[in-house]
């Protein structure tokens, strides 16, 4: 999936997590700020990866600010912003889900 | 109608969809349902990301045994097509259609969900569904729509859409929903579906919020919208049956099993003829026990 533009998905708020998607042309980069990186960062990092790659997205950038997600947050913030970013939100990708 | 009729539903308990904290801790407070809003606490630029939040916690998160009801958009938005189809491949128990007024629309959520059921490869017929009253349209043609699909599991009324129809809006006393609440009731009894009343919505009124809770039970409502889980417990206070009850109710089924044995027709308690009816409500005031922890796995009373 090709991201076609800039886009935000997620709040600040606590549980939350925002992710900012946009455009790159050298594969993924994320930088993620977050109080538990330390512990969590790489498994935060992981999810986001996991459904980049599932979405079939091969370039992008992601900043991603944590307030403590948890896993089915992070897949459906990242989700949501690809979908936004490339344009799909009325068609999602059902099978990816 | 839908199967487990007599599934308690004493407390609907409503969950913005697009709030993370809310809907991972929704499994926590012990609502008997618990409901997921895609549809009024979402703002529009939202919905999308409501919809794969709801999605991805139902894949994930444990809800117990609480029965997951998810609220769509209405059939006249850009939002509810994709809903449904999200909510169906999630495995949702219930989808509430908002603003019904018609049985038209229900039968055609009710294709809306075979359609999707067929395309993910879900059991047919495994995705119930409910609606919510509204309007004055929607209260006259309560009984219609209660009774328009085999999916459906109750009906609820929405109480501040229907005052704004109604050009009141809601006093402490609820004289101005006394029409709506027997319709409906009266509607769900008929096609043999729940009945939900209205959420309460000021949080400070404790003394109105018992008020009208006893009001409704005394009604015969099955159990009420909420929008705080403070809620919970003071609805399920006034649905705990009193000890006398269930000694009562103990009995009328201990006589059901004894005249059973002895393969007696007729059956009789203190002299008294025990009908349909009365061990219908004997089942009912043993299964509130039960869920209200006053009975143990025998139905033995439990002294507080």
């Amino acid at each position: 999936m090709e991201i076609k533009k800039t886009a935000i998905a997620g709040t600040l708020e606590s549980s939350d997590i925002q992710l900012t998607i946009s455009k790159a042309d050298n594969g993924i980069s994320i930088d993620l700020q977050s109080d538990v990186k330390k512990v969590f960062g790489d498994q935060i990092e992981s999810v986001i990866k996991d459904t980049l790659a599932k979405l079939d997205v091969k370039d992008a950038k992601v900043k991603a600010v944590d307030k403590g997600a948890l896993d089915c947050v992070i897949k459906a913030r990242t989700i949501a912003a690809i979908q936004r970013a490339a344009e799909t939100t009325d068609t999602p990708e059902w099978e990816v889900l | 109608m839908a199967e487990n009729e007599e599934r308690l539903r004493r407390t609907m308990m409503f969950v913005p969809g697009n709030n993370p904290a809310m809907v991972k801790d929704a499994g926590i407070y012990g609502a008997d349902s618990i409901m997921f809003d895609l549809e009024d606490s979402v703002s529009l630029p939202e919905k999308d990301a409501a919809r794969v939040l709801v999605y991805e916690a139902l894949q994930t998160q444990d809800y117990g045994n609480a029965e997951l009801v998810v609220r769509v958009n209405g059939q006249d938005t850009p939002f509810y097509d994709n809903d449904v189809k999200a909510m169906v491949k999630a495995g949702i128990d219930v989808i509430r259609l908002p603003k019904a007024e018609s049985p038209e629309m229900v039968e055609k959520l009710d294709q809306d969900i075979a359609a999707a059921e067929k395309q993910f490869g879900r059991e047919a017929g495994s995705t119930h569904l409910m609606a919510a009253i509204e309007s004055a349209k929607g209260v006259l043609r309560a009984a219609d729509i209660a009774a328009s699909s085999d999916r459906m599991i109750g009906i609820a009324l929405s109480a501040e859409d229907y005052t704004t129809d109604m050009k009141t809006h809601r006093y402490p006393d609820g004289k101005e929903l006394e029409f709506a609440r027997n319709m409906v009731l009266h509607a769900a009894r008929a096609a043999g579906v729940a009945a939900f009343d209205t959420v309460f919505t000021n949080m400070d009124d404790t003394e109105g919020f018992y008020r009208e809770t006893e009001y409704i039970h005394q009604l015969g409502f099955d159990g009420k919208s909420l929008v705080n889980p403070r809620q919970i417990p003071m609805v399920n206070k006034v649905y705990e049956p009193k000890a006398a009850e269930i000694k009562n109710a103990k009995n009328v089924i201990n006589a059901i099993q004894e005249a059973k044995l002895k393969g007696s027709g007729v059956i009789s308690m203190n002299g008294q003829m025990v009908d349909r009816p009365v061990v219908l409500r004997a089942q009912r005031v043993m299964s509130l026990a039960k869920a209200s922890n006053l009975v143990d796995e025998e139905g033995n009373y439990l002294e507080k």
